[in-house]
């Protein structure tokens, strides 16, 4: 007879040091944020303003809703740099449809086919073929904008039906954009999944080791296929909101748009090196870029200063808690 | 492997000889080899620049901030030119090259020091450098009447029939190719790639080899700046935006792998004449530009898809046979 091992307790999250660790890091966005707010309340007297701050929303609302996906498909340790791309395909499409006479529904079919379509090929090449990520999204980015180029050319696309203009100019109450509803409705779904379900948890699994991942018995190939599809369908969305509230199409639409959603996850605390992130963390960086952007806008600071700002941020919010530890831990 | 590498490098040259032949039957003329010498000084920068965008590539890192250098360092050469117009152009290109020096040593010393990715620290550099360009001029641009005819004219100049930029190009080729295959650090930039560990246990220093290449990686990006710039006779905050994208496309498409460890001078260099050979030939055989930027992205997922053959690691091997049993 032998003894059975007493079952060994396995947390379901790690103790302390990266609890807190994950605490002060949104902790820190937070007091960025106030500080921001502060400042800029200061700064400028129409900041605090309900209008200004409606306004202000539309800053992120866009990039922030690609972002959730984004923030899911990083921590599985892929990357997807094709989204403004994406954008632009997916616009120029629904461009098309207009001249040949579609009514809204259609458009925003088109809209949301189209992302889903060009996601699904991202994941296709990436999963089935076995490719890095962030060459094949090199690459659709390309061809995806080229296509969107090889239709348009240097022409534009105008003369959406007026009920179009409701997605990205509407408002649902008062101040409180149909944009804004949208994200936050899409920031409870992205953070339901992905830290209250068992395919939030495959993801954390798939990038902290995929590996070891795939001997659990996860699917690696077909949930990182699942959430390339979830962010070519959120750039989908993205690209009928921001047709929308510009009411036209050039294929330039969006450009840089991938670099901007990025900064926002990984200054949001999400790992760049997949396994660790949190919904929170991009919400919270979606409103400081936001802010930023917003506030020295009000100054009439030019928006390529303002791209200091936001690059200075990601990198001293990234470095700091690095120089803090190091200087705590002594070495 | 080595026999590999070669493999690949001829199928891309023989690649690029089909696209010349396949272009020369609608338009006879492009295989001339004084238009030949023509693309090739055409594509002198993307060149340049890839053999920079390489080596930080080999070690697994990513430079996305030297197409926002190369504005960076332009602009200041463009204005110190047009301030000083005495200075001589061999003092302007060192001084582009320690421009380029500081910028890329920034990069790597918050990627040696703090730990942070490149892709992070370069993301955020992107946008610094093209933010700082503006400040540095005040959103001015530098037109060709305030630069002086030798910071225009000293690439153009002819040197045994080939034009100065050419004749860089080539220094920086052979310059590469001699530090990658007959150099300690040409080998430990190989090894960080194949096997970070392993290569601090054979006594290399990750980190300070790390800060090296985004060393050089801003060298060159400075060098491409002054080059830039007195090739296409405008300095603006607009200069080569969004070309860092393009530099990793011909390192792709000269099969040198974004995991690190595997590609070649040659490779870059094949890579880069892919897409100059294109951009130059959709004109002349009547294509329009548009269909240019679909054109170079499917060259990129065709190389990627052929490249990784020859990648495919171990482990992922070792697995996919657990999962057939």
């Amino acid at each position: 007879m032998t003894d059975i091992p007493a079952p060994r307790h396995i947390p379901d999250r790690l103790d302390k040091p990266l609890s807190s660790a994950i605490f002060s890091w949104e902790a820190l966005l937070v007091v960025v944020a106030v500080a921001i707010f502060v400042i800029n309340s200061f700064a400028s007297p129409y900041f605090l303003d309900a209008y200004s701050l409606s306004d202000l929303t539309f800053n992120f609302t866009e990039k922030g809703l690609i972002a959730f996906a984004m923030a899911l498909l990083i921590i599985s340790g892929e990357i997807d740099l094709s989204v403004a791309a994406i954008i632009a395909l997916a616009s120029t499409l629904m461009g098309m449809a207009v001249q040949a006479g579609a009514d809204t529904p259609v458009l925003v079919l088109i809209g949301i086919v189209v992302g889903l379509g060009c996601g699904a090929f991202n994941g296709l090449l990436v999963t089935r073929l076995g490719l890095p990520s962030i060459v094949v999204t090199i690459g659709t980015m390309s061809l995806f904008r080229g296509i969107a180029f090889i239709i348009l050319g240097d022409q534009a696309y105008k003369g959406y039906p007026s009920s179009f203009a409701f997605f990205g100019q509407g408002y649902v109450w008062w101040v409180v954009s149909f944009e804004l509803v949208l994200f936050l409705i899409a920031a409870v779904v992205y953070w339901f999944l992905l830290h209250r379900t068992s395919f939030g948890r495959r993801v954390f699994a798939i990038g902290n080791n995929p590996v070891a991942a795939q001997f659990s018995g996860v699917r690696v190939g077909r949930i990182k296929f699942i959430l390339f599809c979830l962010t070519g369908l959120m750039a989908g969305i993205a690209s009928v909101l921001i047709t929308s509230r510009l009411g036209s199409t050039r294929p330039s639409i969006a450009q840089g748009y991938e670099l901007e959603v990025i900064t926002m996850v990984v200054l949001g605390g999400v790992s760049i090196l997949g396994g660790s992130g949190s919904i929170v963390g991009v919400v919270l960086a979606a409103f400081i870029m936001g802010l930023v952007t917003f506030g020295l806008g009000l100054l009439n600071v030019p928006g390529i200063v303002m791209s200091i700002f936001i690059g200075l941020l990601l990198i001293i919010v990234i470095a700091l808690p690095i120089v803090w530890r190091r200087l705590r831990g002594g070495s | 492997m080595k026999a590999l590498l070669k493999y690949r490098e001829i199928w891309l040259a023989a690649a690029i000889i089909v696209l010349i032949a396949l272009i020369s039957t609608r338009f006879p003329a492009f295989a001339d080899p004084g238009n030949l010498a023509q693309v090739f000084n055409d594509t002198s920068i993307l060149m340049i620049l890839a053999l920079g965008q390489m080596v930080v590539i080999l070690t697994r890192s990513i430079d996305l901030s030297m197409a926002s250098n190369l504005c960076f360092t332009g602009m200041v050469v463009a204005m110190l030119n047009a301030a000083h117009p005495a200075i001589p152009i061999p003092l302007l290109i060192v001084i582009a090259l320690a421009v380029g020096l500081v910028l890329g040593a920034i990069n790597g010393l918050l990627v040696w020091r703090l730990n942070i990715p490149s892709i992070v620290v370069t993301l955020g550099t992107l946008t610094i450098y093209r933010g700082a360009t503006f400040v540095l001029s005040g959103g001015a641009w530098v037109n060709a009447d305030k630069m002086s005819p030798d910071f225009i004219g000293f690439q153009r100049a002819a040197f045994l029939g080939i034009p100065v930029l050419s004749w860089i190009a080539i220094l920086v080729i052979a310059l590469f190719f001699i530090v990658m295959t007959r150099t300690a650090l040409g080998r430990s930039i190989y090894a960080i790639g194949v096997n970070p560990t392993a290569s601090v246990y054979a006594g290399i220093d990750v980190g300070r080899t790390k800060f090296i290449v985004f060393c050089i990686s801003g060298m060159v990006g400075g060098l491409s700046g002054y080059l830039w710039i007195s090739r296409y006779v405008i300095a603006s905050v607009e200069v080569a935006n969004g070309y860092e994208l393009n530099i990793i496309a011909a390192c792709v498409i000269g099969g040198i792998s974004i995991a690190g460890g595997i590609g070649s001078v040659g490779g870059a260099v094949l890579g880069a004449l892919f897409l100059g050979i294109i951009s130059n030939a959709l004109p002349v055989i009547n294509i329009s530009p548009f269909w240019q930027m679909a054109i170079s992205g499917s060259a990129i997922i065709l190389a990627v898809v052929l490249n990784a053959r020859g990648e495919r690691q171990q482990g992922r091997i070792i697995l996919r046979k657990a999962e057939a049993a």
